[in-house]
């Protein structure tokens, strides 16, 4: 009954780094730029704003305006709205694949580097022989020819690409963790592998997990977006930001509005994702030595 | 040395055996009858019949593996249906304006970003540094496709500078300084891509490796700052530049092609895309084969050249 009572509050031990570098209020700007885009994408239909996709031919190519925040498009479309109905496109290609990558990468990546021995090996080995495949070439010939493409095969296209980076980091963060002091007390006290895995190297793997998937999600992102800008994501009349800048081509001289907003509204994005996984790396004192 | 290099070079051909399989495997990704689909509803028997020969349909998937391998050993990736040119000379014809474009984007980039990292690991967080990582950091989240927009609108449009702008491509050939200027816009695009991996890169072992005694060595034997960042420091600190330029230019090879195409430069990427619109099968495997093998032989060039520069990688 005792015992029982002590391994319940036996908590796991989560390391903490004595020092740690500070957010910084540029942080929080940039959590709160993410937050946005996220409220908006949830709730583009609820705010009041303008049909994506109603063509008003008595305003073509208008610049921005009271009426038209960031102007229209060549068929007279507003391109404020576009763009926040086209932020679900790239937040839900960037977190759904990573959570694709994440949920295969991630296990693998912890039991090899936990069980070690010939698992491990063959693992390695057949992950980074899938590293030295160029993976952007990879997604764009297997988008062209599983056609008809849409935004889930999209995702499970680049999720898939995604796994041998994730499960190379992972490894490499749980081999970092797995000769700790306090792993070793945990497999001394019998403790069961499961509760090692789960408790006490995932909490500690976190930190790490956690600031490079959000550099992951920046880079899908930005590869869905080259995806859409060459004509090879969502079809058209879907608003998303990479092919409003692919429409915007034909009309670059007239309209450069087009071009300009929602290449903002991606950079800002990713810029946003980029510090914040930077920060948070450096805030968990993990350095690239380390990985 | 050597019992490295072969275990590299068996790894290179279990590598470049597993992109065969894949580049093989696409075609049959395609829904439905595979002649119909890369030859049309309208294709006549004859046509069907020759294709049905070269991928040697009527045998078992293994087997046509071995006849495609076979095909592409010779040298023949088949013939597209849509141009009726041979892939492989298509291929030739677009590949050595890629070479030129990487080729003067890489010129640029390092003669960017060494004097930069020099410059910003002289002092480390002080002023230059921090505007430099800053700015460095802020091109890392502008993505080659919209850096190339901008470019257009500015130097093209506004500007107006000549052959610059879409659709303005002259050949190297016939006239190779209208050639430079169109080729301007696409290699200082891929430059800021890689200027930006390189600085990050070589800033950081700089800042490692001043801080080795044999500079402290160097240093006060009177030494000048010059000569300690050239002849000193820089060797022992390109190792991981060199690692990230492999990546890198293989990068390029297979995704620097995005900038081509809003231009309307006749490279492999260009006809890649070119090619996945006109459903040009054949095509696209050809171009999908020949740069991953591209881009695997690449990054094994700058192994060697790695070794070379720090020969106790090999020896681990």
């Amino acid at each position: 009954m005792s015992n029982v009572a002590v391994s319940e509050e036996q908590t796991s031990i989560v390391e903490r780094p004595e020092k740690k570098a500070p957010l910084g209020p540029l942080f929080w700007i940039c959590v709160g730029w993410i937050a946005l885009n996220f409220l908006g994408a949830i709730f583009a239909n609820v705010l009041p704003l303008q049909n994506p996709l109603y063509q008003d031919y008595a305003s073509i190519n208008v610049g921005p305006s009271l009426h038209h925040l960031f102007g229209t498009d060549d068929i007279g479309r507003d391109i404020f709205s576009r763009i926040v109905y086209g932020s679900r496109v790239s937040i839900a290609v960037g977190f759904g694949a990573m959570f694709i990558g994440f949920g295969i990468g991630t296990p693998l990546g912890m039991l090899a580097a936990y069980r070690r021995g010939r698992f491990d090996t063959i693992m390695t080995s057949f992950m980074y022989i899938l590293l030295a495949f160029p993976a952007i070439i990879a997604t764009i010939a297997i988008l062209s020819f599983w056609t008809p493409r849409s935004l889930l095969k999209i995702i499970i296209v680049i999720g898939f690409a995604s796994v041998p980076l994730v499960y190379r980091v992972i490894r490499t963060a749980t081999l970092a963790v797995s000769t700790k002091d306090y792993i070793i007390a945990a497999k001394v006290q019998g403790a069961t592998d499961r509760r090692i895995l789960l408790k006490e190297l995932l909490p500690n793997i976190a930190p790490i997990g956690v600031s490079f998937l959000l550099i992951g999600v920046a880079t899908v992102i930005a590869l869905e977006g080259t995806l859409a800008f060459l004509g090879l994501s969502v079809s058209p009349p879907t608003p998303s930001w990479g092919n409003m800048i692919n429409e915007s081509r034909t009309v670059l001289q007239v309209n450069p509005w087009l071009a300009i907003f929602p290449s903002l509204a991606l950079c800002l994005f990713l810029l946003s994702l980029n510090f914040i996984g930077d920060r948070l790396r450096n805030h968990f004192d993990v350095t690239e030595v380390k990985l | 040395m050597v019992r490295y290099v072969i275990r590299r070079i068996l790894m290179l051909i279990g590598i470049v055996f597993i992109i065969s399989v894949g580049s093989f495997y696409l075609i049959h990704l395609l829904p439905g009858n595979i002649t119909t689909i890369i030859e049309g509803p309208g294709a006549s028997p004859a046509n069907q019949a020759k294709l049905y020969k070269l991928l040697g349909l009527d045998r078992p998937i293994y087997e046509q593996y071995f006849v495609w391998l076979g095909n592409v050993l010779h040298g023949n990736l088949g013939t597209s249906f849509i141009s009726q040119e041979s892939v492989a000379s298509t291929i030739r014809a677009a590949l050595p304006i890629d070479l030129e474009m990487i080729f003067i984007s890489q010129v640029l980039a390092f003669a960017a970003a060494i004097p930069m990292a020099m410059r910003s690991a002289r002092k480390p967080d002080g002023i230059i540094d921090r505007i430099f990582g800053a700015g460095s950091f802020t091109l890392l989240s502008v993505p080659p496709f919209i850096v190339i927009i901008l470019l257009v609108l500015f130097i093209s449009i506004k500007l107006g500078i000549p052959h610059t702008g879409v659709s303005t491509y002259v050949a190297f050939t016939s006239d190779w300084i209208a050639n430079l200027e169109s080729m301007a816009l696409p290699a200082v695009t891929l430059a800021i891509g890689s200027f930006v991996v390189y600085f990050r890169v070589l800033r950081s072992d700089l800042i490692a490796t001043l801080q080795e005694e044999f500079i402290t060595m160097a240093r006060s034997k009177g030494i000048s700052q010059r000569r300690i960042m050239w002849r000193h420091a820089f060797r022992p600190s390109s190792v991981a530049l060199l690692g990230a330029a492999g990546v890198n230019i293989g990068g390029l090879l297979a995704g620097g092609f995005v900038v081509q195409f809003l231009l309307a430069i006749p490279g492999l990427g260009y006809t890649l895309i070119a090619a996945i619109n006109q459903n040009d099968y054949l095509l696209v495997q050809g171009i999908v084969f020949v740069v991953s093998v591209g881009v695997v032989l690449i990054n094994f060039i700058f192994d060697f050249i790695i070794n070379i520069v720090d020969p106790r990688i090999s020896r681990e």
